[in-house]
């Protein structure tokens, strides 16, 4: 019996949750004043559970490392959100998006908990919506739909291309009211630097004023991480600068199981990389794949004419053109889900088809859409033989509404119009599955810490359908955690404040200011973009989008070596008693060093290929797959938790088995 | 490219601070504004000196930490983008770039170019929000049909980033074009009418305890503003607070 117990409830999976929430215990209103919670981070999860547990009468504490809330990483979600209202009566339901979430995630993750996930969908929108979130409607006053990949309905939500911001802003428009309140004490421009345990349980943080540079010391009944994923141990990412691990690893040291550090999700639609001097990569929103074409060309001597400037990819005809995701998945085409998409971009540029000077690109063109919409639009403008010119000024006139801040976007980094030439794409580290372990009610394994969004690993499985990553953090800071701590916070209401000037406390805070005076006092030889960036090749190149176990050991090998003289030679120029922005950033590689080493060692553990990770040594021989994702159920259906003891290398793996009674487990065909 | 940059330098809140000129060569058209700079801060970091403190986080317009005043420009010499937007086929070989914060009372300076706008929160916290707790319970969302006109302005209204760029563009000062986005956004749609009086009574307030100016409709806020924010807002504002004012 593994020493991991996920607490799902008994019973039948449409009835767990209600069944959850009616006999766990409760803290009554007068308590919950006398309990304090610590929310870390305050994007979509931290900013909803901080605004919530506060509107519930906790006195709650969140810690951001920006200047406001507002400017979370949340914010750069593009596309929509997933909610199963079944709107567009094409047939939804709760059930479907629980299958499609976990059919999607590759058959990685928690029946329960992706259950309850669809279970809540359809509240956030409500909640949303009375919130003042200005969702995109049709004319006749009601919510519109858009379609995502890996999926067969049209349950997407959204505000223009700018979904994460519409719905950050809510939540912290939320917080803004508790603010006001006094509900919420905001710390921000704060970064956590460790968990302080007592008795075995989260009781507070260590954390650095970044202004003034000061290590203060916050006490708490409960720990909340919900700082987000850790994309940019890739270095090159469509994460913001600042997003890091640091919350989630320093909870890792301290206790909490890691789980599935190497499902990774990498984006198939992102601008492609410019140079070297690249500091992050930008997303290019999933919904355009609604409405855009994925291509290169046929013939090899077309790519060479392209990539010198002599031959326009308008100038190539249909037939010289090969769709290859309508060719190889007639049933999703262009909307296969993102990691069918992905390495399908990658197989087509590794055979020499790329479209750019670095042959790392393919096309997203939406020549089709324009033309389809244009002739729509002059027709229901009462325009029965529209000119070509008329067509083309209508369709992009549509496609100008539906993606125009994309469009936009793309036009001032490219420096290229994408309504009259092809958008160029190719594949980034956009997302992390893996995360923090938590069992259902998103406890981590250390009692009283909880992770809540992007931060957690419990609902995506090996890969996360699109517009599911507001979902889920949104469920989870709303829906879920409020509900779920007050079970374990029931138990602290004689407790009293938890006073800081305790053993505990000033010996988690001597470590910080050890580490820092550490960072320090490098030999001074590399910054840390230095390091960063060489720890960000060597997950791309070993741990990216195909791995083997040659290059994983390599890897292992490599990050550990180049840990060992980050910490010998890193070079950290001002004072640690003041603002000093690099003085962050090493904190921040210094913990990349060390998860990147534990991604690689779970990458070679899972010889599997599932989701966003795919092992060269596992793909289907033959049949209609052939060259496809290999998945191995009997060995590898597990959740991989790693325990920390010490180095990387000497983390303990533990497994929790994933049990499907609901959704019978198949080969993942989006033929 | 070769460029000069002429770099506003501050220690902290406290200190003076002065223009400090420092020569860049080898900069790419492809490189965004933000990156010429880490390439500077990299040759400074090299040399022993501190880097130049500026804020900056998802790098690619939406989060509004960027700022800058460059060549007294917020954002820069281009329309409806951010500074991480910028990118330096906007300048040519032998430009000289002058780079300063954001300047305003209410935005004091925290380090070089980084500034405090923590004065923004707090006018949202005295009312940008409507208030309805998380229940569950809420009514369904397609309860109340939205007309797309609206829904689609309060959209526009709600793109604001909080940069605080029209503050910066404005002689004055002036917070009115970030006020009156939130307040036009709850103002055109159903679920804010409800607070409409108290809202934008404590949100004008607190923009004017925060030290920020008048506005005299000079329009600097709408032409540098990264997202094309309206100055019709500043008139549903008015209205708006005209209305409340009546009320009492």
């Amino acid at each position: 019996m593994s020493i991991l117990d996920s607490k799902i409830p008994e019973g039948p999976l449409a009835d767990k949750w209600t069944k959850h929430k009616n006999t766990i215990n409760l803290v009554n209103p007068a308590n919950k004043r006398n309990i304090d919670v610590i929310v870390v981070g305050t994007g979509l999860a931290g900013g909803s559970a901080a605004a919530t547990l506060a509107e519930l009468g906790y006195n709650v504490k969140t810690f951001c490392y920006s200047d406001s809330p507002r400017r979370a990483h949340s914010i750069a979600a593009q596309g929509g959100i997933n909610a199963a209202k079944n709107y567009q009566g094409d047939g939804d339901s709760n059930y479907r998006l629980f299958y499609d979430t976990v059919k999607g995630g590759d058959y990685r993750s928690r029946e329960a908990n992706v259950y309850r996930l669809a279970e809540v969908s359809g509240n956030i929108i409500d909640q949303c919506v009375a919130q003042g979130v200005p969702f995109a409607r049709e004319y006749g006053g009601l919510l519109d739909n858009r379609s995502f990949g890996g999926v067969l309905v049209s349950r997407t939500f959204y505000a223009k291309g700018q979904t994460g911001q519409q719905l950050l802003l809510g939540a912290y428009s939320a917080m803004n009211r508790q603010i006001n309140r006094g509900k919420i004490q905001a710390f921000n421009r704060h970064e956590m630097l460790d968990l302080v345990k007592v008795d075995g349980k989260a009781r507070g943080i260590i954390a650095r004023n970044l202004v003034t540079g000061e290590i203060e010391r916050h006490s708490a009944h409960a720990v909340v991480l919900a700082s987000g994923g850790y994309g940019n141990v890739f270095f090159l990412s469509t994460n913001a600068m600042g997003s890091n691990v640091m919350a989630a690893w320093r909870a890792h040291r301290r206790g909490a199981f890691f789980a599935n550090p190497c499902y990774t999700q990498i984006h198939p639609t992102c601008i492609p990389v410019s140079g070297d001097h690249q500091s992050k990569l930008t997303l290019m929103s999933e919904s355009l794949r609604n409405d855009g074409r994925i291509w290169v060309p046929k013939r090899k001597e077309d790519v060479e004419a392209i990539r010198a400037g002599k031959l326009k990819p308008t100038q190539l005809s249909e037939e010289e053109r090969d769709y290859y995701l309508e060719r190889r998945y007639p049933a999703f085409g262009n909307l296969v889900p993102r990691d069918v998409a992905s390495r399908a971009a990658k197989e087509r540029c590794d055979e020499g088809f790329g479209v750019n000077k670095t042959g790392e690109a393919v096309y997203l063109d939406f020549a089709a859409a324009i033309q389809r919409y244009g002739k729509e639009k002059a027709l229901t403008s009462g325009i029965h033989n529209p000119t070509a010119e008329q067509i083309l000024e209508f369709g992009e006139k549509v496609i100008e509404e539906k993606y125009g801040n994309l469009f936009q976007m793309y036009e001032k980094i490219v420096d290229e119009n994408p309504y009259k030439t092809p958008m160029m794409i190719y594949p980034a580290v956009h997302y992390t599955m893996g995360g923090l372990w938590v069992d259902y009610n998103l406890q981590t394994t250390v009692p009283g810490c909880y992770a809540a969004g992007e931060a957690n690993f419990s609902d995506h499985g090996a890969n996360r359908l699109g517009a599911s990553a507001l979902m889920q953090g949104l469920a989870d800071g709303y829906f879920v955690l409020p509900y779920t701590i007050g079970d374990y916070l029931s138990h602290d209401i004689r407790t009293g404040k938890i006073p800081t000037d305790t053993p505990e406390f000033d010996q988690a805070e001597k470590d910080v200011k050890d580490r820092i005076e550490k960072l320090m006092g490098g030999s001074g030889e590399h910054s840390v973009d230095y390091y960063h960036k060489k720890l960000g090749k060597i997950m791309w190149n070993k741990c990216g989008m195909s791995r083997n176990e040659k290059g994983l050991k390599e890897a292992i090998d490599e990050i550990a070596a180049l840990r060992e003289d980050f910490w010998k030679n890193v070079k950290v120029p001002g004072a640690a008693n003041s603002m000093n922005p690099e003085l962050e950033k090493a904190g921040r590689v210094a913990d990349f060093l060390e998860l990147g080493e534990l991604f690689a060692k779970d990458a070679l553990d899972r010889n599997e290929s599932c989701g966003g990770h795919f092992r060269e040594e596992s793909v289907e021989q033959d049949g209609e797959q052939k060259g496809e994702a290999l998945r191995d159920d009997k060995n590898f259906k597990y959740v991989s938790a790693w325990e920390y003891k010490g180095e990387p290398k000497d983390a303990v793996l533990h497994k929790e088995d994933l049990v499907f009674e609901n959704i019978e487990l198949k080969t993942r065909s989006y033929k | 490219m070769n460029l000069t940059l002429k770099i506003w330098r501050q220690k902290d809140a406290q200190s003076k601070g002065k223009i400090v000129e420092y020569p860049i060569s080898g900069i790419e058209g492809d490189m965004s504004f933000l990156e010429m700079l880490d390439v500077l801060n990299e040759e400074l970091i090299t040399k022993g000196e501190e880097p130049v403190v500026f804020d900056h986080d998802c790098r690619e317009g939406i989060c509004g930490a960027c700022s800058l005043q460059i060549n007294g420009e917020p954002h820069g010499p281009d329309r409806l983008i951010t500074t991480c937007q910028l990118h330096m086929r906007k300048f040519n070989d032998g430009d000289t770039i002058f780079i300063e914060p954001f300047r305003a009372k209410a935005f004091p300076v925290v380090k070089d170019l980084m500034i405090d706008r923590s004065s923004f929160d707090r006018i949202q916290q005295a009312g940008g929000f409507i208030s309805v707790n998380t229940s569950g319970n809420t009514i369904d969302a397609n309860a109340i049909p939205i007309r797309k006109e609206d829904a689609d302005e309060a959209m526009d209204a709600a793109t604001c980033i909080g940069c605080g760029a029209c503050v910066a563009a404005c002689k004055n000062a002036s917070a009115m074009l970030f006020t009156s986005a939130k307040v036009s956004q709850f103002s055109l749609l159903p679920q804010g009418q409800v607070e409409a009086t108290e809202r934008v009574m404590a949100m004008v307030n607190q923009m004017d305890e925060e030290g920020f100016g008048n506005c005299t409709n000079t329009g600097a806020c709408e032409i540098e503003c990264p997202k094309g924010i309206s100055l019709e807002n500043i008139a549903r504002m008015n209205r708006e607070y005209m209305k409340a004012s009546l009320k009492g």
